[in-house]
Parts: structure tokens; C-alpha cells; sequence
């Protein structure tokens, strides 16, 4: 400090110096140089992109021409679109019964898999592989399998005499509705088990030790110690879930592209299709921005349904 | 006599300084090893045969169905054609006359290894830029303290809850308007936007875990902040970036939807987007290749994870548990 008002006396030069060694020091002034690359990218490519679209959504843009302001028109015509809420209802779908299978099942993968086994480190590594490879990779590879004359399940199942005609897994709405349902668990069931393992590992053991001595039984252990403690964790993994399966994309471009007769188009297809091959930019931004509401809806669903437990652990925030 | 003092008191706080990054590492060490022998405590009450109905059968029924289609991705890349569509000559589950023709097909008749190439450029480029600006960002919102850091944090996770697929017609028309539509700048300057936030949350959290004391010995020693940002927390937060870097490349390998968008003529297409796009032709599916395709793509992936499973383990559930 001392050597700061020294420098400051000794003229223009040293006047500088003391300039930038005092907005060296100050927090604010540093603070606002270290976030500014990531400032400039978020705020130029994400925020105004968020608004530009809900712009977009009320102008009648098209690729190649700009589009003029027309209110709510799109979303006038999307409200009498049936095609519209068939993909808000199957969107819904999807989205409900894919949480709830993926939640259900991570769960009880998490569970075996924080017993004693061995090469413990090596099946956690494998059993996270389906998270991490491509999707729309994986989903070719689904494709194949659902594939409607040569699919191994099928073929399988023949074999073993309990069909006896192939399944038409992507042709039919109601199957082709399970089937990428199917694939999204497959590829969801990893994140959610490993992230609830990691939750289970902090679980002191101690607390099982004094519930077997008070005779507890494997169900009331796991129902009054393993899920209150677990809830925390549970309602941020679900958040996440339910976000990405709402906004999915990949799966149902590459398995079905919204067929057979739209009954797998989510909203995210459809917004891609109205827009990108279709042209109509304004429509599709529209669709988009539609989601937004719904997306946020369900985030504090799952958020604050599940965190209501957190306080009562003794938790901060 | 002063500068002597100086030095004096220069040495003992790097000594301090030292110190207390040895003992904050054997802190470290010492909550995992006891984390580590914590495991199975209560093991002994299972029997055996009671373990292999409740665990073992049902874990095995769930590697089977989490391996099968990569398991099925891989032996249809060595299928011949005849072999691949028929069930009734030959055991659909194994490969009797395995082959390369597939695989040659992909790399010598199509531009796979252009796609490759492509997606490699794109996903080193944007994670290194992400990871610049992450670091810096959560350096300033952890360290810095400065007025809003709360605020900055807390609209950093929200703009990870952005998904992309309600951006990409408005990016699309930025893209344009920028005029770096259909080229490789197209992905690396739109991927930051979700990867960004996600490694800095993760930094924020790596950073936190730092001892500040250290920060404080360097200000006393008269390092500027700058330094202290490349000297000391970065060395010590190797394995946060390893972390960071690698879930990053992998979240830009993936990426579908920005691609296909963006991306309009076959010399600029990520692997993704070039299998789903220039693979299928028609009605007619080569079903060979396609699998040889999703195989290649998801290789360098799962390689790379491989050698850092716990880095990115650690990075996917310390994301959530922040």
C-alpha cells in the first residue's frame, strides 16, 4: 500500500503504474475482465438467440426472406393444429413414462451395484457406456435391431415360440411409441444410476449398522434410510432427466422422424421439421418457444417437488 | 538488512505455502482411502446364494441389455452381406466368415474419414475455447468475489438448462447472418454455448476445494492475479480441467442437432450427422456399413473415456451434487 502512494507521486509514468496496479486490486474491475469471454459468448449466442426466438415466433420469416411482424398468429394456428398437440400429448408421454422407467430401473442398478462385487471399478465403467457413445450412433444401432424384417428380437422370439410373426417395432403408432421410448431408457438408465450411486456411496454406514441392530428390516432400511437421504440428489438427477428427455431430438430423428402417421413427433421434431426442411421459420421458432413454458413447468415439478425433504436433513442450500 | 527480511519472509510463506498443498493432498488421499474401506460394511449379513438371486442375476440381466446393441453393432460391421440377412444358414449372434469389406467401404468409398476428421477439429476447438473462458469465468466467480459473483453463478447453471433444441432456428439465422454458415466455425463457436456453463460449474466446484490460503500466501508474496490463476490454481486443479476437457470433447463429439442444421455440404459434416445423412440412401439400408460407421464414430469416444473413467465419473456426479 505503502509502495502504491509512493508511485502515484512520481508523475505521468508512475501515475499509470499505480493506475493499473490499483485496478489490479480491485475485485470488481478483475472480476468483470475474467468473466468477459465467457460473457461475450454466452450473451451473443445464447441469450440473444433465446430472444431472437421468441421474436421469430411472431414474424412469418421463411428461409431466404425476411419475415414481418404478425403477432400471435402462429400461435393461433398452431392452437387449432392437430398435428400441434399430438406432439405436446406425445411429448408428455415420452417424457412421464421415460422418467419414470429410467428413474425406476437407474435406481435399482445404482442399488446392486453399491453391493461388495467384484471388478466393481470395471462395471461401473461399463455400465456407463451407453451414456457416453453418440446417440444418434446408438440409435442406428437400435434402428437395426427394430428393423422390421430382420430385427433379432423378433427373430429371437420366434425361435423360442413365443410370437410368431415379426413385430412391426417402428410401423405400428403404439409400438413405435414403446420402442423409442425403449431406446431413450436404455440410454438414460446409466446417467441416473451412477449419479445415484455416487449419492448412495454417502450414505454413512453407520446408520444401517444402528437400524439392523434395531431390527429393521432390507425394505424399512432402504425405505426410511437409502431414499430420505438419497432425495437431495434424486431431485436434481430427475430435473435433469425430465429436461433432457423434453427436449429430446436425436432418438426420434433417427428411428422414426415423427412416423408412422406423427405418433412419435415430439415437440423438438417438430419445430426441425416445420422449420428446416419446411422452410417456415417463423412456425417452427413458434413451436419451439411453446416449449418453453411446458419445459419450465416440469423442471419445477421435479425440482421443488423433490427438494422439500432437503431442509429437514439439516442440509444448507 | 530489510530486503534480507524480505527474502526471510518470502521463503517461509512459499514454505507455508507448500505445506499446506501437502497436507490439503493427503487430506484428500485419506477421505478416499477411507471412503474406499467404508464400502461393503455390512457385506457379511448376505449369504451366498441369497446374493446370486437378489444381485448377480439381475445386475447380469441389465449388462446384457446395456451391452447388447454394441455388442450386435460390432459383429454386423464383420457380417458379410449374405451372412447378414440370413438367419436360417447361419447363427445370427456370432460371425462365421468375418470381414473387412464394410469397413473398407467406409473409409474408401465414402467421405467417412473427412466426417472424422471434421468432428475431431470441431470438438478439440471447442473445448479448448470453452475451457479457456470456464476457467477464467469460475476463477472469477469462486475467487474473485466481486459484486453480482453470486448472481453470475446462478445464471451460469441456467444457462446450461437452455436446451438446444429451442436454440437452433434463431442460431441458425445468426449463423448465417455471420456468414459462417456450412463451414467448421459454424460448431466451434456455437458448441461453447452448452459447454460453457457445464465446465464452469464443474470448475466452480474443483476450485472451491482449493485452500484459500494458498491465494493468500501468493497476494502477500506480491503475485498478481493473474499469476495466481496460472501458477498455482491451475496446477491444482489438473485433474478438475482433465475432468472438464474430457466431458466436454465427448458432449461435442455427441452433438446432433446444431450439425445438421448448420451444416449443409458433405466435406463439412460431422460423423454424426454424415451417417444419419449420407449413409442411408433411399429405401435401400446398407446395413454393413451403418453399423460400421456407428462403430467407427463411437470408438474414439469410448477410448478416450477409457483411459479416464474416474475423471469423468467424478465430473458427471459432481455437476449434479453441486
Amino acid at each position: 500500500m505503502a509502495l502504491q502512494t509512493a508511485t502515484q507521486g512520481t508523475g505521468a509514468q508512475g501515475d499509470s503504474v499505480g493506475l493499473a496496479a490499483r485496478l489490479g486490486q480491485n475485485r470488481t474491475f478483475l472480476g468483470v475482465l475474467f468473466m468477459l469471454p465467457a460473457a461475450m459468448v454466452l450473451i451473443l449466442l445464447l441469450a440473444y438467440p433465446l430472444g431472437l426466438g421468441v421474436w421469430l415466433g411472431l414474424t412469418d420469416t421463411r428461409i431466404g426472406r425476411a419475415g414481418i411482424f404478425i403477432g400471435l398468429e402462429n400461435y393461433e394456428f398452431l392452437f387449432d393444429d392437430s398435428v400441434f398437440w399430438l406432439s405436446v400429448f406425445n411429448t408428455f408421454l415420452y417424457t412421464v413414462v421415460a422418467s419414470i422407467v429410467k428413474f425406476g430401473l437407474g435406481l435399482w442398478l445404482a442399488l446392486l451395484l453399491n453391493n461388495h462385487l467384484p471388478f466393481k471399478a470395471f462395471l461401473r465403467a461399463i455400465v456407463l457406456l451407453p451414456w457416453i457413445v453418440p446417440t444418434v450412433l446408438s440409435a442406428i444401432a437400435f434402428w437395426w435391431i427394430y428393423d422390421s424384417q430382420f430385427s433379432i428380437i423378433s427373430w429371437t422370439l420366434i425361435q423360442l415360440g413365443v410370437i410368431d410373426h415379426y413385430i412391426n417395432f417402428l410401423g405400428d403408432p403404439d409400438m413405435a411409441r414403446a420402442s423409442v421410448i425403449a431406446a431413450n431408457v436404455w440410454r438414460g438408465i446409466p446417467f441416473v444410476a451412477i449419479t445415484l450411486l455416487a449419492g448412495l456411496q454417502t450414505i454413512p454406514q453407520s446408520l444401517y449398522e444402528a437400524a439392523v441392530i434395531d431390527g429393521a428390516s432390507p425394505w424399512q432400511r432402504f425405505r426410511f434410510i437409502t431414499f430420505p437421504m438419497l432425495t437431495p440428489i434424486i431431485a436434481v438427477v430427475m430435473t435433469f432427466s425430465v429436461l433432457f428427455t423434453f427436449t429430446d431430438f436425436q432418438l426420434i430423428y433417427v428411428l422414426t422422424r415423427g412416423g408412422p402417421l406423427n405418433a412419435t413427433h415430439l415437440m423438438a421434431t417438430l419445430s426441425f421439421q416445420r422449420a428446416i426442411p419446411g422452410g417456415q421459420l417463423g412456425e417452427g421458432a413458434a413451436i419451439a418457444v411453446a416449449m418453453i413454458p411446458f419445459l419450465l413447468a416440469a423442471i419445477m415439478f421435479s425440482y421443488f417437488g423433490l427438494q422439500r425433504r432437503r431442509w429437514q436433513q439439516g442440509g444448507g442450500d | 538488512m530489510a530486503d534480507n527480511q524480505m527474502t526471510d519472509r518470502t521463503e517461509q510463506s512459499r514454505d507455508t505455502g507448500a505445506d499446506v498443498t501437502k497436507g490439503w493432498l493427503a487430506r484428500r488421499r485419506q477421505a478416499r482411502e477411507e471412503e474406499r474401506s467404508a464400502r461393503g460394511g455390512m457385506d457379511y449379513l448376505a449369504s451366498i446364494p441369497r446374493k446370486v438371486v437378489t444381485v448377480y442375476i439381475p445386475l447380469a440381466i441389465f449388462l446384457f441389455i446395456l451391452l447388447f446393441p454394441f455388442y450386435w453393432m460390432t459383429i454386423t460391421t464383420f457380417k458379410s452381406n449374405e451372412e447378414l440377412y440370413n438367419y436360417e444358414d447361419f447363427s445370427p449372434f456370432w460371425v462365421s466368415n468375418p470381414t473387412l469389406a464394410n469397413v473398407y467401404k467406409l473409409f474408401f468409398e465414402t467421405s467417412y474419414p473427412t466426417w472424422l476428421w471434421n468432428t475431431m477439429v470441431v470438438s478439440v476447438a471447442a473445448t479448448f475455447l470453452s475451457l479457456f473462458c470456464a476457467v477464467c469465468a469460475a476463477y472469477a466467480i469462486e475467487r474473485l468475489r466481486f459484486k453480482g459473483a453470486r448472481t453470475a453463478g446462478l445464471t451460469i447453471f441456467l444457462a446450461y438448462l437452455v436446451p438446444p433444441s429451442i436454440l437452433f432456428i434463431p442460431l441458425a439465422t445468426l449463423v448465417y447472418a455471420y456468414g459462417v454458415f456450412d463451414s467448421n466455425w459454424a460448431l466451434i463457436l456455437t458448441y461453447p454455448t452448452f459447454l460453457i456453463p457445464f465446465c464452469t460449474w464443474l470448475l466452480m466446484g474443483y476450485f472451491r476445494s482449493i485452500p484459500y490460503e494458498l491465494e493468500e500466501c501468493a497476494l502477500i508474496d506480491g503475485a498478481t492475479r493473474l499469476q495466481i490463476l496460472i501458477k498455482i490454481m491451475l496446477p491444482l486443479a489438473v485433474p478438475g480441467l482433465i475432468s472438464a476437457g474430457i466431458f466436454a470433447f465427448t458432449l461435442s463429439w455427441n452433438e446432433f442437432i446444431y450439425a445438421l442444421t448448420f451444416i449443409s455440404s458433405s466435406e463439412h459434416k460431422t460423423v454424426p450427422v454424415g451417417v444419419v445423412t449420407e449413409l442411408v440412401e433411399g429405401d435401400v439400408y446398407h446395413w454393413g456399413s451403418l453399423m460400421a460407421g456407428a462403430l467407427m464414430g463411437s470408438l474414439p469416444v469410448a477410448i478416450l473415456y477409457s483411459f479416464f473413467v474416474e475423471h469423468y465419473v467424478s465430473s458427471m456426479t459432481g455437476a449434479v451434487k453441486e
